[in-house]
């Protein structure tokens, strides 16, 4: 009796110990939560950050960009229209039912349903399960980023979300502005499940006893998400020890934050551009590539990644980040002055001439002191600016009427590749392809259009990577836009908590391998 | 009877007043619509094609002119329907209701301190215009005023969570649902976490009603009643709160009613830098992420507020005042 009373002690303790070194939780404040549980409402980072939690993809980016096999745990290409990848046996989704094939061909025609994801799978025809675990994704043509695609593929239970909910109405239902059965109930194969929700306040989320990946290092059991909008707030929640983990990290406190014991802060330069765009349309003397050559040597882009963003931004020359196929690391941004002024001269601007530009105020880092710094630097060289900012909830109303001649844009590839750069920011508008959707500089150049639209066939990495290149050489040699930078993303967590290896420059944390100390 | 009938009156044509108010400002509200922003682009991608876009636009009714936009509100809200919440993807008024509790917490615990700190400092500075103290007291409410929210809180979080680590720095901390009501107040952990932003909230209210406790104390003082109690011999603290204070209320009330409207914007500010889940923040929400349906529901709301706090305001001079009658009230 006595021995097994101790023998149970002993067990007890063992097991509270066991428990107390494993079982983390994390606190986590960011600025904004997301609005769905649901991966294919919307296109934004904030789904993308949740359905690397709730579901897993069928293949994903590392650290280097590379890509990594989760799901799928190989593939290969049958032939130019089709690859077959191989899913992993016996992973479990949050409902218990075992993933398959038919799982993916589902998601992926939910996907294919989506407003915001169906253009993205324009290039596809559509997936087919060859057995159970072997499914192949068939293109149109042949098309080089399947890969890329790939990771956009988060399988969903097919069972779970097939029937109706207890309104009658379907489960597999998108609905974008209201509730719906996929906006608040989850079931994915992905580390962490939902326990507590109160949209704005909290997200719970638990590890999933039965996740597949049991080589991933990842011992938190428990997360807590908290929006704190304020950077202020947020800041002083991680250095009085409230919260573990914050993004983004305003630049103001970096320097608090990297000169505390308490915290460790690791930025990376994001792969999103930030640039203005020159209205050749409203102001003719922007069809003069001199005068477009003399606004990109008169802006001081180093200056503002160093004074203004405080070493929190890359300067650009170009369009694609360094990574991209498209980096040409020759392109460097221009600044020299009096270059700038003599290019003026003669395109015959030597007196200059007055503009308008707008820019954000609460869409990207420094939006609004970015724009100041640009209008004061080409007042140097006779450009007079007249700058409005205003939030970015009326911007891309104006945005979209082309309301100035100088307008802001940052820009971030969905495909983690280069030529959606051109196809949504330079190529020549137009209505019905949707190509230079975002080309509100009217720039127009036929060689960049027929270019860009060959690399989209092209399967051939290297000559496409060449291609891709002398694109960037075009627009920079014609000074298409005014690029500034690639903003650096921002985590700081407490020191216990290890997040250099989860978090990676698509801005998408992989929680499930984060360990906490 | 007669009493009876005027109440009736009273609070019939403070419901006509409420609904005119509210009616005023969805007109207003709709027809600065399209200056709100295009909600659109907070609900779908930067990359979605603009066909897919349209396609929404219409299927929420936001490519009709703002006249048809209102018709149609009024239609649904004669059944009790004001919309839906593109972000909380519930009803607006549900979603308002849920985050009331937060705010009026919020509230009432700046509208304690300033109770307990105003009245007592505004009675000292009136009786004793030339103490030390008084002149401090004075001098800090300045100081106070001209501080904005925003730093005050910051201030606040950076000595008392990050420095000394005793209080939380945001959030509402663990609350107790009633039923109908999601509370604080009965933890210890919920206590806490309201501290910090009852003080913030309280320090720009305080200010004004030290002085303003002072002026009606010194207008008071100087009348023949209270000479004549003193004269008689009572003492002097039964003077200043059994008569004078009394009276001097009065204005209190009334400008404190006036300054509803005052808390209701310093409630924004200070939830936002504590992220506390209330109506305020809701609204800076909605504001930054065009939730169109949740602004317009919100300042329904707040009109309405202003309505039955004045109300409350104009009852509350009549048990203080006799003098005040529900015929004038009205």
């Amino acid at each position: 009796m006595r021995s097994s009373i101790t023998l149970s002690l002993v067990a007890l303790l063992a097991f509270g110990l066991m428990a107390g070194a494993e079982a983390k939780t994390l606190r986590m404040a960011y600025d904004a939560d997301p609005t769905s549980l649901d991966p294919h409402e919307q296109l934004s980072g904030a789904t993308l950050q949740l359905s690397h939690l709730l579901f897993d993809p069928l293949v994903r980016f590392r650290q280097d960009m590379s890509l990594e096999p989760r799901l799928a745990k190989s593939w290969e290409q049958l032939d130019d229209r089709t690859t077959r990848f191989h899913l992993l046996d016996g992973v479990k989704f949050h409902s218990g039912r075992t993933l398959s094939a038919q799982d993916v061909v589902w998601t992926f025609n939910r996907l294919k349903q989506s407003p915001d994801f169906k253009a993205l799978f324009e290039p596809f025809e559509g997936a087919r399960a060859i057995d159970d675990l072997t499914v192949d994704l068939i293109t149109k043509g042949p098309y080089p980023l399947v890969l890329n695609l790939a990771t956009y593929i988060f399988p969903m239970d097919r069972q779970f979300y097939t029937g109706e909910d207890e309104r009658g109405r379907a489960k597999d239902q998108i609905v974008k502005h209201g509730a719906s059965f996929a906006s608040s109930n989850a079931s994915g194969t992905g580390p962490f499940t939902v326990t507590e929700r109160e949209q704005g306040v909290r997200l719970e989320l638990n590890r999933f006893a039965d996740y597949w990946d049991k080589e991933s290092p990842g011992n938190v059991e428990r997360i807590v998400l908290t929006p704190i909008k304020e950077a202020a707030t947020r800041v002083a929640a991680l250095l009085a020890g409230d919260v573990d983990f914050i993004t983004p990290v305003p630049p103001t406190d970096l320097a608090r934050i990297k000169d505390n014991d308490c915290c460790t802060l690791v930025t990376m330069p994001s792969p999103r551009i930030l640039m203005f765009q020159l209205n050749q349309e409203r102001v003719p003397a922007f069809k003069d590539p001199r005068v477009r050559l003399a606004i990109n040597y008169a802006v001081n882009r180093e200056g503002i990644a160093e004074k203004i963003m405080r070493g929190l931004a890359t300067a650009a020359g170009q369009f694609s980040p360094d990574g991209y196929a498209g980096y040409d690391p020759a392109l460097t941004p221009r600044f020299d002055v009096a270059k700038a002024k003599a290019l003026m001269k003669e395109a015959g601007y030597e007196d200059g001439f007055s503009v308008t530009m707008m820019a954000p105020n609460n869409r990207y880092i420094g939006d609004q002191r970015i724009a100041e710094a640009v209008a004061a630097m080409l007042a140097k060289i006779g450009i007079k600016v007249d700058l409005e900012t205003m939030p970015k909830a009326q911007y891309w109303q104006r945005f979209d009427e082309r309301a100035a001649d100088i307008m802001m844009i940052g820009w971030q590839s969905d495909t983690q590749d280069s030529a959606n750069f051109y196809e949504f920011l330079v190529m020549t508008p137009d209505q019905e392809t949707g190509y230079g959707q975002y080309n509100a500089g009217n720039y127009s150049n036929s060689e960049v259009d027929r270019l860009t639209l060959e690399t989209q066939t092209m399967t051939d990495e290297k000559a496409r990577a060449e291609v891709l290149r002398k694109i960037e050489r075009i627009l920079y040699d014609d000074a298409a836009v005014l690029p500034l930078q690639w903003p650096h993303l921002s985590w700081a967590a407490r020191r216990n908590v290890r997040i250099e290896p989860v978090v990676n420059v698509i801005d998408m944390p992989y929680l499930g391998d984060l360990v906490i100390d | 009877m007669k009493a009876l009938a005027s109440g009736a009156a009273f609070i019939g044509h403070r419901l006509i007043q409420a609904m005119l108010v509210m009616l005023t400002i969805l007109v207003i509200a709709f027809a600065v619509r399209a200056a709100l922003g295009d909600p659109l682009r907070e609900i779908m991608g930067e990359a979605v094609p603009v066909a897919e876009r349209a396609k929404l636009a219409q299927e929420l009714g936001l490519d009709k002119p703002w006249p048809v936009q209102l018709a149609r509100y009024l239609g649904g809200a004669a059944t009790g329907d004001l919309g839906t919440s593109y972000i909380y993807k519930r009803s607006t008024v549900a979603v308002i209701l849920a985050k009331f509790p937060a705010s009026f917490e919020l509230v009432l615990g700046a509208g304690l301190i300033v109770l307990l700190l105003a009245v007592p400092a505004g009675i000292y500075c009136a009786v004793r215009p030339d103490a030390l103290g008084a002149r401090l007291i004075l001098g800090l409410s300045v100081l106070g005023i001209s501080i904005p929210v925003f730093l005050t809180g910051i201030f606040l979080i950076t000595i008392f969570s990050v420095w000394l680590n005793w209080l939380p720095a945001f959030g509402r901390g663990e609350t107790v649902d009633l039923g109908f009501w999601d509370t604080g107040l009965l933890t210890r952990d919920g206590l806490a976490h309201l501290i910090l932003p009852a003080i913030t909230l309280s320090s720009i209210m305080l200010p004004l009603f030290i002085r303003l406790v002072r002026g009606a104390m010194l207008d008071e003082l100087g009348q023949d009643y209270v000479r004549t109690a003193r004269a008689k011999g009572a003492r002097p603290l039964r003077v200043w709160l059994r008569h004078a204070l009394r009276n001097a209320l009065l204005p209190l009330v009334a400008v404190g009613g006036l300054q509803a409207g005052t808390l209701i914007a310093y409630t924004l500010l200070t939830e936002t830098v504590f992220q506390w889940p209330g109506m305020g923040f809701l609204f800076l929400e909605a504001v930054t992420r065009s939730d169109i349906p949740l602004i317009t529901t919100y300042l329904v709301f707040v009109g309405l507020l202003f309505v039955i706090v004045n109300t409350l305001v104009d009852v509350l001079s009549l048990t203080l005042d006799p003098r005040v009658s529900l015929e004038g009230a009205r």
